[in-house]
């Protein structure tokens, strides 16, 4: 018991402080790869000066996340005198607490057996193992899907208790788009959930790290290539980014159903965004990318296709897993960021067309298709 | 009522099916951004610059016109005193009206009595229209090429010294040796900057 409380401890450490550095690295990520595009240079006159001496840590600018974070702590908190001041102070926590609790049930790495690791502590650990995620879940995809619906009623609460009309409207539009996409989301996942038969995150990355048709690996992305780009689409649209960020649309609507929050309540929706940008990444990389495995890699090693194989020992399969989950998470990440630096925003009429008259039946067509093929793969192979 | 009919536009923008899929054009438009970055990030990783952007004031242009009119810079003679001998034209031509002079009086130099014991130019209001360079009669004050050292945490830390204009960029006023001599003062033509 001690044990599982040890691990699990260190997993919810991790997890978060993964989180909390990737919502700060991001905001950096974002300016000096948006500059890089343009021709532009970005960012880069906030330092730390080393004390007693002139000499200045620069760093390419990353010091301007921490700058942006001291002035978002130490600005007025300026509350507007509305009628609902609770739901208005909760409503950034609302949506915050939701984006980090979706990590939970995401396996950022394999089986980990820390006897096996840790040689003096094995007979203690007693033979446990443990996968690397922090709620094994059996609904781990249900758990997804519950908690990022709650960050629409954080948006709403926002939009309604600034008591404002731009904040309102900024909440209604947030609310329409994000049930609107998450509907599509649904739909999109349906498809992979048929083919590997589980719900549960850890055992599709399990199933993942086969191989299919002889050679490719058996990533969710080769069974379900229009399926990724859907969810891609929807999964960026929920998390309201430019080219889908009418909700705040600051030519229209000042700052959304931001607009009357400041210091660092403002700085918590901030924070979530950049999060949840981290998040769609895990969960695109866990669904269609073989989650924490290099293509034809398992928890023993590599098994090629022609039938060899190269067994790891187990501390470099549960480094490299690890590893290879964060780069993927980052290169998802730096492509979302590609996305919003590339794309003109659309027009609300055409988002909710896009969501309702192409995104819908293109996801429901694909469910289909996903579903006549499984049905004639199972009945014509018995077992 | 009738229903509403949606207005159409001349200009109504004409797209073929390839471009009303969405995705192809997205991935083109993608390419083009990420071909940007990847360019970039390549004359990064090889020393250059990926941008055309000067980090001004820790860079500057090598191609200044010669002719520029950048900082100012007071002449010496070759005892090192000031060439300037206070007559405030400078100050009168100046249209932004920057320059502080307070004359001193040196009964010792008989040639230049008159000098200035401060001579301020203050940067934050110059437009550096180089009338002062012009208005001056002893040759006392210049304009470099360079305006090194511009920007200021507020606008009291530029104002520019005497000190600092004599001694950024020390330039001896050959045309006038000191002290003056019969000769040399009538060659005025000759001012060749060193």
């Amino acid at each position: 018991m001690k044990q599982d409380l040890l691990v699990h401890a260190v997993f919810i450490a991790y997890a978060v402080l993964m989180l909390i550095t990737f919502g700060t690295v991001l905001t950096w990520v974002e300016r000096k790869q948006a500059a890089v595009m343009s021709d532009r240079i970005g960012a880069n006159r906030a330092y730390i000066r080393i004390p007693y001496t002139q000499i200045k840590l620069v760093w390419l600018g990353l010091f301007h996340g921490i700058a942006d974070g001291i002035k978002m702590l130490v600005k007025e908190d300026f509350k507007p005198r509305t009628y609902d001041a609770v739901a208005y102070a909760v409503a950034p926590w609302v949506v915050f607490t939701p984006v980090l609790l979706v990590f939970g049930v995401v396996p950022f790495g394999g089986l980990l057996d820390p006897g096996r690791l840790f040689p003096a502590l094995a007979e203690w650990f007693g033979g446990r193992t443990y996968s690397m995620q922090i709620a094994k879940l059996d609904a781990g995809l249900l758990m997804v899907f519950a908690f990022s619906g709650l960050t629409i009623i954080g948006s709403m609460l926002a939009g309604w208790a600034s008591a404002n009309k731009f904040s309102l409207l900024g909440g209604l539009r947030a609310g329409s788009q994000m049930i609107s996409y998450e509907l599509v989301m649904g739909l999109t996942v349906l498809g992979l959930i048929l083919i590997f038969g589980t719900v549960d995150l850890d055992a599709m990355v399990r199933q993942q790290s086969g191989v299919t048709l002889g050679f490719l690996p058996a990533w969710g992305i080769v069974y379900q290539p229009f399926a990724a780009v859907l969810f891609l689409t929807a999964a960026i649209a929920e998390n309201k980014r430019i080219p889908f960020d009418l909700p705040e649309a600051e030519s229209e609507l000042i700052a959304g159903y931001y607009t009357e929050y400041s210091a660092m309540k403002m700085g918590l929706f901030m924070f979530a965004e950049f999060i949840e940008i981290a998040i769609i990444g895990a969960l695109f990389a866990t669904l269609f990318l073989g989650g924490y495995n290099l293509p034809y890699m398992n928890d023993q090693g590599f098994s090629w296709p022609g039938g060899g194989t190269w067994a790891l020992s187990h501390g470099v399969v549960v480094v490299t897993q690890v590893l290879v989950f964060l780069l993927k998470v980052l290169v998802l990440c730096s492509f979302q960021i590609l996305i919003r630096w590339t794309l003109p925003r659309f027009r609300y009429d055409q988002v909710l067309a896009f969501a309702w008259k192409f995104l819908l039946p293109l996801a429901l067509a694909n469910l289909t298709l996903t579903a006549v093929l499984v049905w004639s793969h199972h009945t014509g192979s018995p077992g | 009522m009738t229903p509403y009919k949606r207005k159409t536009y001349w200009n109504a923008p004409q797209m073929t099916a390839w471009e009303r899929a969405y995705l192809p054009e997205i991935l083109r438009g993608l390419a083009i951004t990420s071909g940007i970055f990847l360019r970039n990030m390549g004359r990064w990783l090889t020393g250059r610059k990926g941008a055309l952007t000067t980090y001004y004031p820790e860079e500057t242009r090598a191609d200044y016109a010669p002719r520029n009119r950048g900082k100012h810079v007071l002449t010496q003679r070759p005892d090192g005193k000031p060439q300037c001998i206070a007559c405030n034209l400078c100050a009168t031509v100046c249209p932004a009206k920057v320059i502080e002079i307070e004359a001193g009086h040196d009964p010792a130099d008989t040639a230049h009595p008159k000098f200035p014991l401060r001579f301020e130019i203050d940067y934050s209001r110059c437009v550096f229209c180089g009338l002062c360079v012009e208005a001056c009669p002893e040759d006392a004050i210049r304009m470099a090429k360079e305006v090194p050292g511009l920007p200021a945490e507020d606008r009291h830390q530029m104002w520019l010294t005497l000190d600092e204009m004599l001694h950024w960029q020390p330039q001896r006023d050959v045309a006038k040796p000191y002290p003056a001599t019969a000769a040399s003062s009538t060659t005025d033509g000759d001012r060749s900057r060193p």
